[in-house]
């Protein structure tokens, strides 16, 4: 059934997030730290571990995965509902965060590949 | 006859808004194919619409909710709002293999690590030099130099403000498109040209929708590599970023 999928997914996310409130009420903090992150790692492990046993019926993966592709659309109605207004005074602040990240990703390529270059040099070649 | 149109649209305001953003979304796809030749993802259009749109509803009502403080798109509230976006956002975790990450390799896994720790201290720094000096707003930006997602929900877990989000977002877009339309040019001179660069390349930029076209315009052979570890880019930064990245911050700036 398509609300097993749903419960599983829910359950990952409750058992989430009470776990991000209590890692920040242990560091003294009123906030929830890492939560979703949590959750998702959950989900990764609970849904591996039942499909491996072939326990996660197709309709089930259906129910997680409506809201899987749900996911931009969502993200599109999240933004529209944002203070740009606000936010757009400070509007460089984006792009200069944004076009920074994507820089030091260029330049560090080659040095973080060089990284496997040593213990697999005859497949590197290959596959260049 | 104007009434009765208002008064349908506004009764169901989620359904509303499902059609509402489904338009935008068909509108974007067709940008993205017939405009950019696919090179720019259509859900990236998308999102920049999303910011128009909350810009002119701002402008209009003067409230803080975009356009959500429009009487007829009330419903973007509901739709976008943090436990719908939170559930969309675990779903997505569906299906990824965490053996995976041992096929990506080392460099790989290093460059998840080092381009989230990066990307948070360089967020964090612009937003602190625009004087977003709280470490929340400060985590929250880092969050958006990581991806237009991480921003949100770091932001959200934080309690931070709209304005802050908003600017996450942005920033997550900026660095998606830029991927996008960068990555074509530069892909020589970063030694962007086999696999298990892709793989680094994929771990380096994590927007997965970034790394997908920005390799389909390089060479499409790629694009499975990049993919691998770009999956676990949003994944990680949700975990890293609004706990040991918000710590850290708070620790230094609190």
């Amino acid at each position: 059934m398509v609300i097993y999928g749903l419960a599983l997914m829910g359950g990952c996310m409750l058992i989430g997030v009470f776990l991000g409130n209590l890692l920040g009420a242990l560091v003294g903090i009123n906030a929830n730290i890492g939560g979703v992150g949590i959750a998702m790692l959950l989900l990764v492990i609970a849904s591996r571990w039942l499909m491996d046993r072939e326990m996660l019926s197709k309709a089930a993966e259906a129910g997680i995965q409506f809201w899987s592709m749900m996911y931009i659309p969502i993200v599109v109605a999240m933004t529209a509902k944002q203070n740009v207004l606000a936010a757009f005074g400070a509007g460089a602040l984006a792009f200069i965060a944004g076009l920074g990240a994507v820089f030091i990703g260029f330049i560090l390529i080659r040095p973080i590949s060089a990284l496997g270059k040593p213990a697999s040099a005859d497949s590197e070649k290959e596959a260049a | 006859m104007e009434d009765l149109v208002l008064k349908t649209l506004t009764k169901y305001p989620m359904i509303t808004a499902f059609v509402v953003v489904g338009i935008l979304m068909w509108v974007a796809s067709i940008i993205s194919k017939k405009g950019t030749n696919g090179r720019l993802h259509a859900s990236a259009i998308a999102i920049v619409f999303g910011l128009i749109l909350a810009y002119i509803g701002g402008k209009y009502t003067g409230g803080k909710k975009g356009i959500a403080d429009v009487e007829l798109f009330t419903g973007f509230a509901l739709m976008g709002g943090g436990m719908f976006r939170d559930f969309a956002i675990v779903a997505t975790a569906f299906g990824v293999r965490l053996e995976e990450l041992k096929r990506a390799g080392l460099p790989g896994v290093v460059a998840l690590v080092v381009s989230i720790a990066l990307s948070t201290v360089i967020g964090a720094a612009t937003a602190y030099a625009f004087g977003y000096t709280d470490p929340a707003d400060m985590a929250t930006i880092g969050g958006g130099a990581v991806t237009f997602i991480v921003g949100p929900v770091t932001g959200a877990a934080l309690g931070v403000s709209s304005e802050v989000i908003a600017l996450s977002i942005a920033a997550g877009v900026v660095k998606s498109i830029a991927v996008m339309i960068l990555t074509p040019f530069v892909a020589k001179i970063a030694g962007l040209d086999n696999p298990s660069s892709a793989a680094v390349y994929g771990g380096l930029m994590g927007s997965t929708s970034g790394v997908a076209a920005g390799l389909a315009a390089t060479d499409p052979k790629l694009v499975p590599y990049g993919a691998l570890t770009a999956t676990f880019y949003t994944g990680l930064g949700c975990l890293a970023v609004p706990s040991v990245g918000y710590l850290l911050l708070n620790a230094l700036f609190g």
